[in-house]
């Protein structure tokens, strides 16, 4: 992996904008829910993440912080 | 590895009350960015609006005064005739600024005080429940046009923006949205050129945000950035509508 991303996951609203940019498609609502009852994105186990910040450019609670080699 | 893409210095690290893919988040995380790179944190000036985004003082790490509705460029207005070395931002939506606000607007504009004014455009009111704003398209239903809107009996959508382009006093006006990666960057760009309008001393600089509202048009966040694109944007086109920031200003 190029790059890899740390999403909040109690900050999430699940609105997928993110899900929808992501070149790979790289994310997916986890299974179980957060506080606020919505399914937070999560990387999924084989993902191949370039760190090309698109998902965190659209994600309107600022919830996605993206590292880069 | 290093860290490229964080919460910007000048956004608190609070939960948004808005909906899930709402316009107003991502343009507040904007206007924080914008203000970081331009190194104005500590003398820039927000107010917010009556409308979804009345609390937004709970996200901003700068001074913020609320105005009362539609009131944003009165009281940006006085503020930056009362301290002309701050920023002074309005935020307001369609319903503050292209409503209730239209005089108050038309006029500061006119007199192209040196403010910057964000205007979100979202084609309802969205707090109160989705009625029919100005700026609510011809045929779009909200809950007082079950319908649609209807020309004869509702009238045509309110080309804010346009309108102020025309008056003298304005220096820079750009309609941009942000239901996209692209058309996000771009936003971004011309928030921190208004921002800087305003630091030149230029004058009177406002951009408009197409924004979505998934829960009032009754979409998903997804179709709603869909329809900005497709059926929004066609009403209200977006680019730069006036821009005369390199001109000096009238004395």
């Amino acid at each position: 992996m190029k790059g890899t991303i740390k999403i909040d996951g109690e900050f999430c609203k699940e609105c997928l904008l993110c899900t929808t940019v992501c070149k790979n498609q790289n994310l997916r609502p986890a299974a179980e829910l957060n506080s606020k009852g919505f399914h937070p994105i999560e990387l999924k186990e084989d993902a191949d993440c370039n760190g090309c910040a698109l998902c965190a450019v659209v994600c309107p609670e600022v919830a996605i912080e993206v590292y880069r080699e | 590895m290093k860290n490229i893409f964080s919460r910007p210095k000048s956004l608190k690290k609070a939960a948004f009350h808005y909906c899930a893919g709402c316009g107003h988040s991502i343009t507040h995380r904007l206007i924080a960015e914008a203000i970081d790179e331009l190194g104005i944190q500590d003398r820039a000036i927000g107010i917010p609006p009556a409308g979804c985004a009345v609390i937004a003082y709970n996200y901003f790490d700068v001074d913020m005064l609320e105005a009362p509705h539609g009131r944003g460029c009165a009281v940006a207005t006085g503020m930056k005739r009362v301290l002309p070395d701050r920023i002074i931002f309005s935020y307001q939506g369609d319903g503050d600024l292209a409503a209730i606000g239209t005089a108050e607007t038309m006029h500061a504009a006119n007199r192209g005080e040196n403010i910057t004014v964000i205007f979100i455009n979202n084609a309802v009111y969205g707090m109160t429940g989705g009625q029919m704003a100005p700026t609510t398209l011809l045929g779009q239903v909200s809950t007082t046009t079950p319908p649609g809107r209807s020309a004869l009996l509702d009238g045509h959508p309110i080309h804010l923006s346009e309108i102020l382009g025309q008056l003298p006093g304005t220096r820079y006006i750009e309609r941009c949205a942000v239901n996209s990666p692209a058309n996000i960057t771009r936003a971004k760009r011309a928030i921190k050129k208004a921002f800087k309008c305003q630091m030149d001393g230029a004058g009177f600089s406002l951009v408009e945000i197409l924004s979505q509202c998934p829960t009032n048009w009754k979409m998903t966040p997804v179709n709603a950035c869909r329809w900005v694109t497709e059926t929004m944007a066609k009403e209200f086109p977006l680019g730069v509508i006036k821009d005369l920031k390199a001109q000096a200003p009238t004395s």
